[in-house]
């Protein structure tokens, strides 16, 4: 079986990168495939890593509150490149008032502080697995 | 110290021969190795053999004396009490302001400015990048009009107030300065900090705008200035906060801060200023994290390594540049999303650990901070611990009430040698700036970020409530939410001051702003004209960013 390939990406002006860091090497120690973009990328770069990647999964870490102004964004770069099938998730700290607007735009998976690194390998391997199968 | 004259350096071993074996084939211990938080081994118990090479007066000595192992002040905090410095900001210049007032009122004894991520970045509220952004993480600030109604009804010349800027620090002081001067207040006498600390923002928390050696250029130029003009200021806060937030151990905190500060004072040597006229100016900020013994050790190692790198490597004979001084904040990492009450405990006991340490000034997270930036009620609340521990338990009556203990002072010896240790291989590398452009400080905190995490989800350290004690309802707490309305009134109030400033003026300051950061000049000069003539942040920063462009580190695993 080909792995799974993700791309882990910090948008938006924040510097904190340790969730970020210490995921991708979960997803990485799990057999994937794992680009992590660097700090401040802006939604077209995010979706441009994903696109010449080949990526599976885009994970964005969020942890500034601009989740709300930066995921639409990533969605709809995505949609318009005709990427409607790449898994979206986010980690960071995100209110509760904001999970059902997230998932209406399709980021189902949103991992908040405390979460088990093995819960987000689970998650990502079972959603990426399933559309690969289907491709 | 000396060893008991019963023999007991042979006492620990026979201890354990002949009254812990026995005990351990009835009942063993609950886990083959003891750590502390950052993985360093434990033993079961210290005894007086443990310090046989010590020797007080050189290793610990009373408090207000050299090394100030035991402190800098002979009294403790029976003659002051740290500063009670709650670090606040979100939204509009208004709405932080009022929230200042709020805590002033609730007898907090100093200020501490939290900005928002543009500002942090050198970046105005209308810029492409910082959409989504402003007043999320801190207020917003863009020019002096911002700065002015920040402290309205706020004397500066009668409060502290420390600000956590870094790569646009020098703009932001020359705006407080401004704000000051037009109060009435003397420069000679106002007194705070601000942050100033580019290298642990390329080690760990990544806020840097310029490389790095411009970059120590405007500290240096800052050191010039204060030891000129405003002799009581804070120059900079050589943080491990964030540096331990990042994910570093305990001892890598203290190994990497406090080497970032001999690469300050070498650099300020370099640029020609003499050791004791800067130095007494340079203050430290440490994180207050679980570990509560490993914590005090910390402060008391630290302080020690100061006052004698400061002597011995750079043969500084004023005292003052021998005295660590240092702010403490609560552990943000610790904190839990999970049955957030108990993030009161935590705090508490960590804030117990910075005061026993001998903090100069604190501050205490709120339990909602896993969740969102604080409400009033939830800082209230963080600002009582910090009352409670000060007024109620009585440890303000004693000055370092640890000093003598086998285990604390064992620990602090080992902490030391441990950090001398990271200090000479990032000496072998050339300097601390060396050691961030090879990665190796970054290395080494990523390493440990995600040992740590290992820990965690083999439940090799337990986190309440989150990987034991798990309960299934989330407990719902009041949260602070900050919508776009800070984005849209602060654009337009930028969007009206461009109008009504003197854009002459302004484009001669930011013309000699670049002329003075191609040649030597110091650059204070030009930026405390920047900020009189209502120039912007962005446009400062912007500035230099043309002279000097801009560092991105090489993203890595």
């Amino acid at each position: 079986m080909a792995k799974i390939r993700v791309v882990i990406a910090k948008p938006g002006l924040d510097g904190h990168d340790r969730g970020a860091k210490v995921i991708a090497r979960a997803l990485r120690d799990a057999g994937m495939e794992v680009i992590y973009t660097g700090l401040r990328q802006t939604p077209q770069q995010i979706v441009t890593a994903a696109l010449q990647e080949d990526a599976d999964v885009i994970g964005l870490s969020i942890l500034s509150g601009a989740h709300n102004h930066i995921c639409p964004e990533v969605v709809r770069l995505l949609r318009e490149k005709g990427l409607n099938d790449v898994l979206v998730v986010l980690g960071g700290i995100i209110p509760d008032t904001d999970l059902p607007g997230l998932a209406a735009m399709g980021i189902t998976g949103v991992f908040r502080p405390g979460t088990r690194m093995q819960e987000i390998i689970d998650f990502v391997s079972q959603r990426a697995r399933s559309r690969a199968d289907v491709v | 110290m000396k060893t008991a004259t019963d023999g007991s350096a042979a006492g620990k071993a026979r201890w354990e021969e002949h009254t812990v074996a026995p005990t351990l084939k009835t009942s063993a211990e609950r886990a083959r190795e003891f750590t502390t938080i950052s993985g360093r081994p434990i033993d079961r118990l210290y005894a007086a053999e443990d310090l046989a090479g010590l020797d007080y007066a050189r290793d610990v000595n009373d408090p207000g004396g050299f090394p100030y192992t035991r402190g800098i002040h002979p009294t403790g905090y029976r003659g002051k009490l740290w500063t009670m410095r709650q670090f606040s900001g979100f939204g509009t210049p208004q709405e932080t302001n009022a929230r200042y007032k709020h805590l002033l009122a609730a007898g907090g004894t100093g200020l501490s400015v939290a900005f928002d991520l543009p500002t942090l970045m050198g970046r105005d509220p209308d810029h492409e990048l910082s959409r989504g952004e402003v007043g999320k993480c801190g207020v917003s600030i863009a020019s002096l009009a911002d700065m002015e109604t920040l402290f309205e009804g706020i004397s500066l010349a009668d409060i502290t107030t420390s600000m956590t800027i870094n790569s646009p620090a020098s703009m932001i002081f020359a705006m407080y300065l401004v704000v000051a001067e037009k109060q009435g207040a003397n420069w000679k006498t106002i007194s705070g900090t601000i942050q100033n600390d580019i290298l642990k923002e390329f080690i760990a928390q990544k806020e840097y705008i310029y490389p790095p050696r411009p970059s120590m250029r405007l500290i240096t130029d800052v050191f010039a200035f204060c030891a000129r003009e405003v002799p009581k200021w804070n120059t900079i806060s050589v943080s491990g906060y964030h540096i331990r937030e990042a994910g570093a151990t305990a001892l890598q905190e203290l190994a990497f801060t406090l080497r970032d500060g001999v690469e300050y004072v070498q650099y300020g040597v370099e640029a020609g200023l003499n050791v004791d006229d800067f130095v007494p100016r340079i203050s430290f900020f440490f994180n207050a994290h679980s570990d509560f013994f490993e914590e005090i050790a910390k402060y008391r190692a630290a302080r020690k390594i100061w006052a004698n790198v400061m002597k011995d490597r750079f043969g500084a004979v004023d005292e003052r540049s021998w005295k660590l001084r240092f702010h403490s904040q609560t552990a943000g990492v610790s904190l839990t999303a999970q049955q957030p009450h108990n993030n009161v405990v935590r705090t508490a006991l960590q804030a117990l650990s910075a005061v026993l340490g001998g903090t100069q000034s604190l501050h205490t997270n709120s339990l909602d901070e896993a969740l969102a930036l604080p409400t009033a009620e939830a800082a209230t609340l963080a600002l009582r611990t910090q009352q409670i521990i000060a007024h109620e338990t009585g440890v303000r009556n004693v000055v370092d009430p640890f000093g003598g203990s086998y285990f604390v002072e064992r620990l602090t010896l080992d902490m030391e040698r441990c950090a001398l240790e990271y200090f000479d291989t990032i000496d072998r590398m050339g300097g601390m700036v060396e050691a961030i452009e090879r990665g190796f400080p970054q290395r080494e905190v990523s390493e440990s970020a995600y040992r740590f995490q290992q820990a965690v989800e083999r439940k090799e350290k337990i986190i309440v409530g989150v990987n034991d004690f798990v309960v299934d309802e989330r407990t719902a707490v009041p949260t602070l939410y900050i919508d776009e309305a800070a984005a849209a009134r602060q654009t337009e109030h930028l969007r009206q001051l461009r109008q009504a400033r003197d854009n002459g003026r302004v484009r001669r300051a930011l013309d000699e702003l670049k002329r003075t950061a191609e040649g030597h000049g110091n650059t204070m000069a030009p930026l405390l004209e920047g900020a009189r003539a209502y120039a912007t942040v962005g446009e400062m920063c912007d500035a230099l960013r043309d002279v000097w462009g801009e560092y991105t580190e090489t993203p890595t695993i």
